[in-house]
């Protein structure tokens, strides 16, 4: 076909579309969890609401009141939304007490009381809420926590997706502990409590995307059991983040801004399950990005690292924990990701809603 | 084939020895300098994420072809996608990259947030059923891509046809290869030298298309694969012919390419389209270039069924998506690159796509 055409090609000049910000209306990636969802919190949120407590940047808020002895304490809101309510490895009622239960421990908190809004929809099947709130119960048992206020509102057929459930955490700072994502230090080592994405491969699989069987489940679960040995023996603990939305790469960039450091990342040092590497390969997605319900990121000295690992190990939830890399003074805020090749690329926040690619 | 043998084979394809013992050889070999383009956005990408660019001699300039079937979507077919997923009772289906690409105004996203039905499939088959299943709507599937997505969309029309559905229809947008190498390679300010050929469009179409091309304009091609493997491996092969001065088409990407291709597929390809002039965004009309629905499926043709005629269009002209289309600029020499240009916020396609080359080159960090 390209024989039948020998005259050249005019090619036009420099051509571009005008952009589209999106600053007018919300739209899905706004809620991604990435770089989108930041820009909105800065500009919309913290511009009226901002206060000391905000601008910490955390998973939680670190509080106290006057004449209290016993410390700071942690406070987190979260609302799930996740659609299906049941997927497998998990459902909305633990996401919903592990989420919050995560983001309060991240602190360096004891989270010790939750409390629980469902927005329901009419015709919604108290069947299946039975259900969610068994979920609940047993995930609260685990993470030895209650919930210790509630509210329900139901709204009309067709203005929710079945169930809707924020939680809000509380829990106590031990006395000296100081843990959040503006501690990390160069020459602090970086470490993963287990694999990636395993979280949003198993949604995506409930929501039928996948287009083949796989085994993966959700690793939605309360950390806070696995998290308190840990802190007890190393109070030297600087950070700790879930990689929840937005992944890991969203993660280690928040906390490379926050603490005005970078971060060297082995990339054969990142475990990764086989099945969802393999879903990721054949999506177009990256593992780095990929959401997670039940992992931490931990910086600590480097002097810690092999006792961390080994304390992680013991519980069911840090099994494959791994060092992954290490934290460096130059070049504040960024990330950089060492290849298998010895070759290193920068990673970035996720921008806006994870697409699948086309070919 | 299980998972685990899968990326047994995988992780075969993407031994750091291995690389590193063909980057060897291409440091041995090479002797001056060589422009290649990698046609296909999928091994930019590659390239950019295991950073082989960082391995490769400084003699070898990559230069990133137009092989992102999101990027040289014309701005035009952009927008009648958006003019008619705002229709009522219409479902408009898309693979997801297509989503934020920015049309003269907004994107599907935003219409999607303002209430259209814009649905992200993962085949042009689930629009198919998803028009079954909804008989008092519309669904329209947006067919972008190359070579490689045509046997599916064909598959579409052919099932839709089969079950005699008269609420389905395709924007047709399939851009073809060949075409557009001889408008890069028959531009005046052309300075490739060899080409790595894209392995996925390959596997349908086979290379025998190319035969002529490297004949007529003494460049070489090498049909090449997307892991770091395959991307060394017909790096090397090219060099080596621009090296011995021999102009052909060697096949690198053999375990899933041949030169006659997938025959079965091409066959449902052309009972289905033909090719037709296409507008490439940043590039231009190329004749021949694309693909559209023969007369006698005519009615499955979503600019026949809704009436596209009367869309205006406009574009400005801050970035520089036309060059780094055709090679003749890197992302990192507009402007408006990382600064007012991000994912996020995209100027241009390029910037849109994970396969783009903008985005390739802001996403792993190349200033």
């Amino acid at each position: 076909m390209t024989g039948n055409s020998p005259e050249p090609i005019q090619i036009q000049g420099p051509v571009c579309p005008i952009p589209h910000h999106s600053t007018e209306t919300i739209v899905i990636g706004h809620g991604s969890g990435g770089q989108m969802s930041h820009d909105l919190i800065r500009n919309t949120f913290l511009k009226k609401l901002g206060n000391r407590y905000l601008l910490q940047g955390n998973d939680a808020a670190k509080i106290s009141f006057q004449n209290s002895k016993n410390g700071q304490y942690a406070i987190s809101t979260d609302s799930h939304v996740v659609s299906p309510l049941f997927f497998p490895g998990g459902d909305i009622g633990r996401l919903a007490v592990s989420g919050t239960v995560n983001d309060v421990a991240m602190l360096g908190a004891e989270p010790s009381y939750l409390t629980a809004g469902f927005i329901l929809e009419e015709g919604f099947s108290i069947h299946l809420l039975t259900q969610i709130i068994d979920s609940m119960a047993k995930t609260c048992q685990e993470a030895d926590i209650c919930i210790v206020a509630g509210d329900t509102k139901v709204v009309e057929k067709g203005k929710a997706d079945g169930v809707y459930i924020n939680t809000t955490g509380f829990g106590l700072i031990p006395p000296g502990r100081e843990v959040g994502g503006q501690f990390a230090k160069p020459g602090d080592a970086v470490i993963l409590s287990g694999t990636l994405g395993d979280h949003a491969i198993a949604v995506l699989q409930a929501r039928g995307h996948l287009g083949f069987d796989s085994k993966i489940k959700s690793d939605v679960a309360p950390l806070n059991k696995m998290i308190k040995p840990l802190l007890e023996s190393i109070p030297q603990v600087h950070t700790l983040r879930d990689p929840t939305r937005g992944g890991l790469a969203t993660s280690l960039k928040e906390i490379a801004c926050q603490s005005q450091v970078s971060m060297l990342i082995e990339e054969t040092a990142i475990p990764i399950k086989p099945d969802v590497q393999m879903a990721c390969e054949m999506l177009g997605f990256d593992p780095l990005y990929m959401a997670n319900e039940g992992k931490v990121v931990i910086i600590l000295p480097e002097r810690f690292a092999v006792s961390a690992l080994k304390i992680l190990r013991t519980s069911e939830f840090g099994i494959h924990a791994m060092r992954i890399g290490v934290v460096l003074k130059d070049e504040p805020g960024e990330v950089h990701l060492r290849t298998t090749y010895g070759t290193t690329r920068i990673v970035d926040m996720l921008s806006g809603e994870i697409l699948p690619r086309i070919c | 084939m299980t998972e685990i043998e899968a990326l047994e084979l995988l992780s075969n394809y993407r031994d750091a020895k291995l690389v590193k013992g063909v980057v060897s050889k291409l440091h041995q070999q090479i002797t001056r300098p060589w422009s290649l383009m990698e046609i296909c956005g999928g091994q930019t990408h590659a390239i950019m994420k295991y950073g082989l660019d960082q391995l490769l001699p400084n003699e070898i300039e990559l230069i990133h072809g137009p092989g992102c079937p999101v990027c040289v979507t014309a701005l035009e077919l952009i927008d009648q996608a958006l003019w008619i997923a705002q229709q009522p009772n219409v479902i408009f289906t898309s693979f997801g990259d297509m989503l934020r690409v920015p049309g003269s105004q907004g994107d599907l996203f935003a219409v999607k947030a303002a209430g259209g039905q814009v649905r992200v499939v993962y085949s042009p088959l689930d629009a198919v059923k998803l028009a079954q299943e909804n008989p008092d709507q519309q669904v329209v599937f947006f067919a972008i891509g190359f070579e490689t997505t045509a046997p599916a969309n064909a598959m579409a029309v052919i099932q839709a046809d089969k079950l005699n559905l008269d609420n389905f229809s395709i924007l047709p947008a399939n851009v073809l290869v060949p075409p557009a190498m001889h408008a890069i390679l028959s531009s005046p300010d052309n300075c490739i030298q060899g080409f790595l050929a894209a392995g996925h469009v390959c596997t349908v179409m086979g290379y025998w298309e190319y035969l002529p091309i490297t004949e007529r304009y003494k460049t070489p091609i090498t049909v090449t694969g997307f892991e770091p493997l395959d991307l060394v491996n017909g790096i090397l092969r090219t060099v080596t012919m621009l090296e011995e001065g021999r102009c052909q088409v060697e096949n690198a990407y053999s375990r899933a390419v041949t030169c006659a291709g997938n025959k079965v597929a091409q066959k449902l390809i052309k009972q289905v389209f033909i090719p037709v002039n296409r507008n490439w965004r940043g590039i231009g009309t190329i004749p021949k270039s694309g693909y559209g629905l023969r007369d006698e499926f005519h009615h499955f043709d979503a600019t026949v069924r809704f009436d596209t005629g009367k869309i205006k269009r406009s574009e400005s002209s801050i970035c520089i998506a036309g060059q780094v289309l055709q090679g003749l600029k890197k992302p990192f020499d507009c402007p408006a690159f990382g600064s007012s240009c991000t994912p996020q916020s995209p100027l241009g396609a390029p910037m849109v796509s994970s396969e783009g080359a903008c985005a390739a080159y802001y996403r792993f960090g190349r200033k």
